[in-house]
């Protein structure tokens, strides 16, 4: 059985480790604040303006001043601090953070993503994913490995606008785990039940050993 | 001299004019200046370009400026929660200038510090980098962003006193510093003015040399995306 939205999340969960300031994307990735490891401590960033970024509020408590960079109410921490977008960017560009775990249209064997948008179609803008894929430390993409038409969205060569080139470290689909070295795509782990071949059938990507 | 006006309106008079490249603060609905917004409306200037993360909903925000055509261009990092402004930019109605995020917070603080260019890597390789400056620094290619001087700044914040020295509120801080300082005037609207001397100076978020015009105002602060969790249930 491929995994799940909550199993891809609770997977690159995986991926954080302690001490770690993370920024995590918009859909899936945000899913990964429910499954940090125990013993592991993360202080998520909001590109909006905020380090140490709570959960959601309780009914009642919502604040139209405090939200996360998906527009949605959240809440504050005891380590909370918070600063204007040029700071906060300045944080992103300048290496201090050490991951962002990001949602993907498309991701090549390079490391190329494509994320942003889709020509005459969907325009919606790159908001901070092209600062982040630039300037974290380490890019995971989420995302499933196929779109809802069955083709791989793991592709030789993106075939929408870039978010980023050569930027993404490591792949964490529905059917398992793979990384970009040099020359390809390198599995890394499958998703229970799923076999290498299943992986395979779906991926345009070249996959080395 | 006197920085506290009556009402936004007062506060624009004689500061807007057909073209004006106006930089506003505000992330998504969070921290925008919707007083002076619906007051930029009621004056019926026109053909404005306006450097703003996004481009607010279609009856908040920027949006209510869409509606009645009175913007031509929008540099934004995203849109996608605007209808009209979707419909406006794919008939050619609008022009839209893309900027990642973190360039366009950079090009306001840049602008505002009288730094005329800086080089970034945020956008190599992308659309973003096309018929722009490349240059190497330390074996990293890097393209040259240009910083935004303009016309004028509107911004939202918590409180001021009644020099303009500004105190900003959770995640409503966003673009407002930024845009503030890249404005030749700048326009603050507060939920509250209080007397000067009442802020402690050593958290002050934004010095009132920045700030120009200040107006006291009821906010609606809509919400964008309410979400909440359950309590546990004893």
């Amino acid at each position: 059985m491929p995994w799940d939205r909550n199993q891809m999340a609770a997977r690159a969960a995986q991926e954080l480790q302690d001490g770690w300031y993370v920024n995590l994307g918009i859909g899936i990735p945000t899913l990964v604040s429910n499954y940090i490891p125990d013993g592991v401590e993360v202080t998520l960033q909001s590109e909006n303006g905020m380090l140490g970024m709570g959960p959601f509020p309780f009914e009642g408590e919502e604040d139209a001043d405090l939200i996360n960079a998906g527009k949605q109410t959240i809440t504050e921490l005891p380590q909370t601090a918070y600063f204007d977008s040029a700071q906060s960017f300045a944080m992103i560009r300048g290496g201090k953070i050490a991951m962002a775990i990001l949602g993907a249209m498309e991701v090549a064997e390079n490391g190329d993503l494509a994320n942003w948008m889709i020509p005459g179609k969907l325009v919606k803008g790159m908001g901070g994913a092209m600062d982040l894929v630039a300037g974290v430390g380490r890019v995971v993409v989420v995302m499933d490995h196929a779109n809802k038409h069955g083709q791989s969205k793991v592709l030789k060569q993106c075939t929408l606008p870039l978010t980023g080139k050569a930027v993404v470290d490591r792949i964490i689909t529905n059917l398992g785990v793979l990384d970009v070295v040099e020359g390809g795509l390198k599995l890394v782990e499958l998703a229970e039940g799923v076999t290498e071949q299943d992986l395979r059938d779906l991926t345009e990507a070249t996959l080395v050993d | 001299m006197k920085k506290v006006y009556g009402s936004a309106g007062d506060a624009l008079d004689g500061l807007l004019q057909d073209g004006m490249l106006i930089a506003a603060g505000g992330f998504g609905l969070c921290g925008i200046p919707e007083l002076l917004l619906e007051a930029i409306k009621d004056s019926g200037v026109k053909n404005l370009t306006f450097a703003s993360n996004n481009a607010g909903v279609d009856d908040f925000g920027i949006g209510v400026l869409l509606q009645t055509k009175q913007v031509t261009k929008m540099i934004s990092s995203y849109v996608g929660e605007n209808a009209e402004f979707m419909r406006q930019y794919l008939s050619g109605e609008l022009e839209l200038e893309f900027n990642p995020q973190g360039t366009l917070a950079e090009r306001m603080r840049a602008g505002g510090a009288g730094i005329p260019g800086f080089y970034t890597k945020t956008g190599v390789g992308t659309v973003i980098a096309e018929g722009k400056d490349h240059r190497d620094f330390n074996g990293e290619t890097y393209i040259l962003e240009e910083g935004i001087f303009a016309d004028l700044a509107i911004v939202k914040a918590w409180k001021a006193d009644e020099t303009g020295n500004l105190v900003f509120r959770k995640t409503a801080r966003n673009f407002n510093a930024p845009a503030a300082t890249c404005g030749k005037v700048c326009v603050v609207e507060v939920e509250e003015i209080v007397p000067t001397g009442s802020l402690d100076p050593d958290s002050i978020h934004l010095p009132g040399i920045y700030v120009h015009r200040i107006i006291q105002g009821q906010h609606e602060k809509r919400i964008e995306q309410r979400t909440v969790r359950q309590r546990e249930t004893a």
